[in-house]
């Protein structure tokens, strides 16, 4: 009872697995992956487009939610995602191991003996020679250099030829599937290793250095990257340089930085580098690369006690055409030790900036994403900012709440150009002096991605090897004819000896086109071993049977 | 580098006489298609008359070959001179395609492929090359299982598809002559976005061989359907031998244009992959056609299972020029638009 249980279970499992492996279910799991990929390109990603996700909470959000659930929105790391292309390289291993030995066994074998009728065969064809069967045999062996060939002699004088060659098809099958096999460990191990970060830097000698997450506006860590130990390196931004056409499309970026890495670290050289779009700084195993770039308006406020406090915050650019930004730039005034006073008495410049200001009356927007008369439209407010709460505060904007709550009064509205200031009642005077530029520079750490590309390019060798070589056999025999003597073809009398030979031919691989290469063939080893040429071809009516040869 | 307007000019001309061109084209195959008679079907009709005459006996056959007179060579019926002057055409706007995106590119010295609207043009200049290439190899004598009138009809199908979307670009998708974007000034433009271009051309043609293949399928498996259209249509054997070699030959270069791409992208966005649209659509029509490759050597999925993944991964590709470039927001947003 306990056995047949268990031999149950074992069949169940050993059926299961064969289905599993079989090329029906890898080509419904396949068929699978491509379907579940799509709401990933049709639906806006966590990873790739938070805002995009966002809108559609927006616009959505009765079935936003329910898909949020479901994983729509982050496709690529869900659990059904995952399944099926867990299953399909499961599917794949139980698949290629077999072939593997199944192919190791097949280059040692001998190519398969010659079939007795080679009439038979896709492709065949014959003629009657005046040359010996051993003359024969060498004549078709020379022809075959390059192939795997394996003679054997069939008695009564009679040998044979059987020819097999594009082995190399089915190691390229077999190194394509590994290869993708092998990039998907190493994208994960990437996913696992590797980390990704942003940080926003002034160009106006402003630094960063990889020397802590802290130093990041945002980090993400792979799963075994605990922020310790990162590759140490800083950067320095002392210029950015932009160009733009005529009609406001950006012509080029370029970002002028030093840098110091390794050895340089240690005796403070910095290395100048140019950072552009498209060529990335490479260091210490990081990647540095520009990813965008904005304004920072600088101003300087004088507090009525005379002190003055110069300030420069990157203002986020909220229009990718014209570089409208928007930002909050926040002071603390200074000499005022009592905390609670100093608390109750910041100040927070906020509104919007425009490169190339036009007014619609008192409406600034900006006409070009170009510094040529720059502008800001400006909300002075006074009050508490809650910077103190210890919540983190978004440097871009102010604490709506404590607006709401009264704690922070707006006390001007104003708009001002380079070189203009604006007074407070209160005697402050608020001036702003110009503008900074701040590149985007995004760091990326992916210790695997060489082997990545190795991978990608054993993927192609093997693709292009698996399909474009076509396996094919091909068969010589070559026997004396019946005994009785032929006339040689000038009719002076009989033939010393007379060769029969036949050759067979065999596609091993669908719509291989082996027809061309096999008439030359036959032809070359037919013809030029004797005088009679013209071999009774049959190629042709059989070419159509080729593709399911 | 300024942009040269005349040269520039000159490519919009050439554009717009292209479509033109192609238009005429496409009319002629299908004249040919429409009026012509496979040649085998013209040969069996007429000696079928010259049995029934014969056995009438009343009927002079005029067929009958005088003794002693010399007969001229038969004048190739008309809608086959249509199918030649048809294949002329081709040859003459594809020059004139060419002609257009070479200025292009002088006229702002770069690659002519830096937006959606000369991605399309040279997409489907590939696609034409596909079929002349294709037109020129079954021409000669080896094969000789299709007339030449059956496949050259096939030409207008190929044809429709390239005027359409010619069409588009020339007009939804038109983008002046201007130098190319921070992001796209990159070396690998030349190699990833040609060998995108390459494979979507050919695979573009390789769809449409397996639509006609799904209706020439209807036509054998029930003769009485599509009586006129599927009769016309190559058999159904060499629809599936042309679209599953073009995709065997174009796979790799597909393969290796989605690589070249992360590649690039690994220098331009900080990751070799990252599931943007783009990528994302590429992957999705590259799994279909891996589906398709492997449905070809699955008992019980090939022929029209089969083509129908074919044209599945060529929806995938149309989706992916068209749809991801302009509505879905991504990194590839390089329509120019």
């Amino acid at each position: 009872m306990r056995g047949s249980v268990f031999s149950d279970a074992l069949a169940f499992l050993r059926n299961t697995w064969r289905g599993l492996t079989s090329m029906r279910t890898a080509l419904v799991l396949l068929f699978l992956l491509a379907l579940a990929a799509l709401p990933g390109a049709l639906l806006p990603q966590w990873s790739t487009s938070r805002n995009g996700v966002q809108d559609y909470f927006d616009k959505h959000p009765t079935i936003a939610p329910v898909l949020d659930e479901l994983g729509a929105f982050n496709v690529f790391g869900s659990v059904w995602f995952s399944a099926i292309y867990v299953l399909l390289f499961v599917s794949l291993v139980g698949c290629l191991v077999p072939r593997t030995g199944e192919y190791l066994r097949n280059m040692r074998a001998r190519p398969v003996r010659t079939p007795r009728n080679l009439a038979r065969m896709p492709h065949h064809s014959q003629a009657t020679v005046d040359s010996s069967v051993d003359e024969a045999i060498a004549v078709a062996r020379k022809r075959l250099r390059g192939w795997r060939v394996d003679e054997r002699d069939e008695g009564n004088g009679t040998r044979s030829l059987s020819a097999e060659r594009g082995y190399l098809r089915e190691a390229g099958n077999l190194v394509f599937h590994f290869a993708l096999l092998g990039l998907l460990v190493v994208m994960a191990a990437g996913a696992m290793y590797g980390y990704e970060g942003r940080v926003i830097v002034k160009a106006d000698g402003s630094s960063f250095c990889n020397s802590g997450t802290y130093n990041y506006d945002s980090f993400e860590p792979g799963l075994r990257v605990d922020g310790t130990g990162l590759n140490p390196y800083c950067v320095r931004v002392n210029d950015f340089d932009v160009k733009y056409q005529p009609n406001g499309q950006p012509k080029s970026f370029h970002a002028d930085v030093d840098y110091q890495a390794g050895e340089s670290l240690d005796n403070d050289v910095w290395k100048p580098y140019g950072l552009k779009v498209n060529e990335p700084l490479r260091l210490a195993g990081d990647r540095v690369y520009l990813t965008g770039n904005g304004y920072a308006p600088v101003f300087t406020v004088t507090f009525p006690n005379g002190a003055k406090r110069t300030s420069s915050v990157q203002w986020k650019p909220m229009n990718m055409q014209t570089f409208l930004s928007q930002g909050a730039t926040k002071f603390s005034p200074p000499g005022m030790p009592d905390e609670q006073r100093r608390q109750r008495n910041q100040l927070a410049i906020t509104g919007l900036f425009a490169p190339t200001a036009s007014f619609e009356g008192k409406v600034l927007s900006s006409k070009f994403p170009d510094l040529r008369d720059p502008a800001v439209a400006i909300d002075v407010l006074k009050g508490q900012l809650g910077i103190a709460t210890g919540e983190g505060q978004s440097i871009f904007s102010i604490d709506q709440s404590m607006v709401e709550s009264g704690k922070l009064n707006r006390v001007a509205r104003e708009n001002l150009r380079v070189g203009e200031q604006l007074r407070l009642d209160d005697g402050t005077v608020i001036h702003f002096d110009g503008v900074k530029r701040f590149v985007n520079l995004q760091i990326a750490h992916d210790p695997f991605q060489e082997y990545a590309l190795v991978f990608a390019i054993a993927i192609i060798v093997g693709l292009g090897a698996s399909l474009s070589i076509k396996r094919r056999r091909i068969w010589v025999r070559a026997g004396p004819t019946d005994g009785a003597a032929r006339t040689s073809p000038d009719g002076s009398g009989t033939a010393p000896t007379s060769t029969l030979i036949e050759v067979g031919g065999l596609a091993r691989t669908d719509q291989a086109g082996y027809g061309e290469e096999f008439t030359k063939l036959s032809g070359d080893v037919l013809g030029k071993s004797g005088h009679h040429s013209a071999p009774e071809d049959s190629h042709g009516s059989a070419s159509a049977r080729e593709r399911n040869s | 580098m300024p942009i040269n307007q005349t040269l520039s000019g000159y490519s919009d001309i050439a554009f717009t006489t292209t479509v033109a061109l192609y238009l005429v084209a496409m009319l002629l195959y299908f004249v040919e298609f429409a009026y012509g008679k496979p040649r085998r079907a013209v040969r069996e009709r007429e000696s079928e008359l010259t049995a029934v005459g014969g056995a009438g006996g009343a009927v002079p056959s005029t067929t009958a070959k005088t003794p002693g007179r010399v007969e001229p060579e038969p004048r190739r019926p008309l809608p086959e001179r249509f199918g030649g002057m048809a294949v002329a055409m081709t040859v003459l706007s594809l020059l004139v395609h060419a002609f257009s995106l070479v200025t292009r590119g002088l006229a702002v010295g770069r690659v002519p492929w830096g937006n959606l609207y000369e991605f399309g043009s040279a997409i489907c200049l590939v696609a034409v090359v596909a079929w002349l290439v294709l037109l020129y190899r079954q021409s000669r004598p080896v094969r000789k299982s299709t007339t030449s009138t059956q496949l050259r009809g096939l030409g207008g199908f190929v044809l429709l598809p390239t005027v359409l979307l010619l069409f588009l670009s020339g007009t939804a998708l038109y983008a002046r002559a201007s130098p190319l974007p921070p992001a796209l000034q990159s070396y690998w433009i030349w190699i990833h976005v040609s060998a995108a271009i390459v494979s979507s051309g050919v695979l573009l043609f390789a769809g449409v061989a397996s639509v006609l293949f799904m209706l020439r399928v209807r036509h054998e498996n029930n003769p009485l359907k599509m009586v006129r259209f599927g009769s016309r249509l190559p058999n159904s054997q060499t629809l599936d031998r042309l679209a599953y070699r073009t995709t065997v030959l174009i796979m790799p270069v597909w393969t290796f244009a989605i690589v070249a791409g992360a590649i690039w992208a690994e220098a331009a966005w900080g990751r070799f992959w990252g599931w943007d649209p783009k990528e994302t659509s590429a992957f999705i029509a590259w799994v279909f056609y891996a589906c398709y490759l492997h449905a070809r050597a699955t008992a019980g999925w090939r022929g029209t299972r089969a083509a129908w993944v074919n044209i599945l991964g060529l929806a995938a590709m149309l989706f992916n020029l068209l749809f991801v470039n302009l509505v879905i927001p991504g990194m590839h947003s390089y329509s120019g638009l």
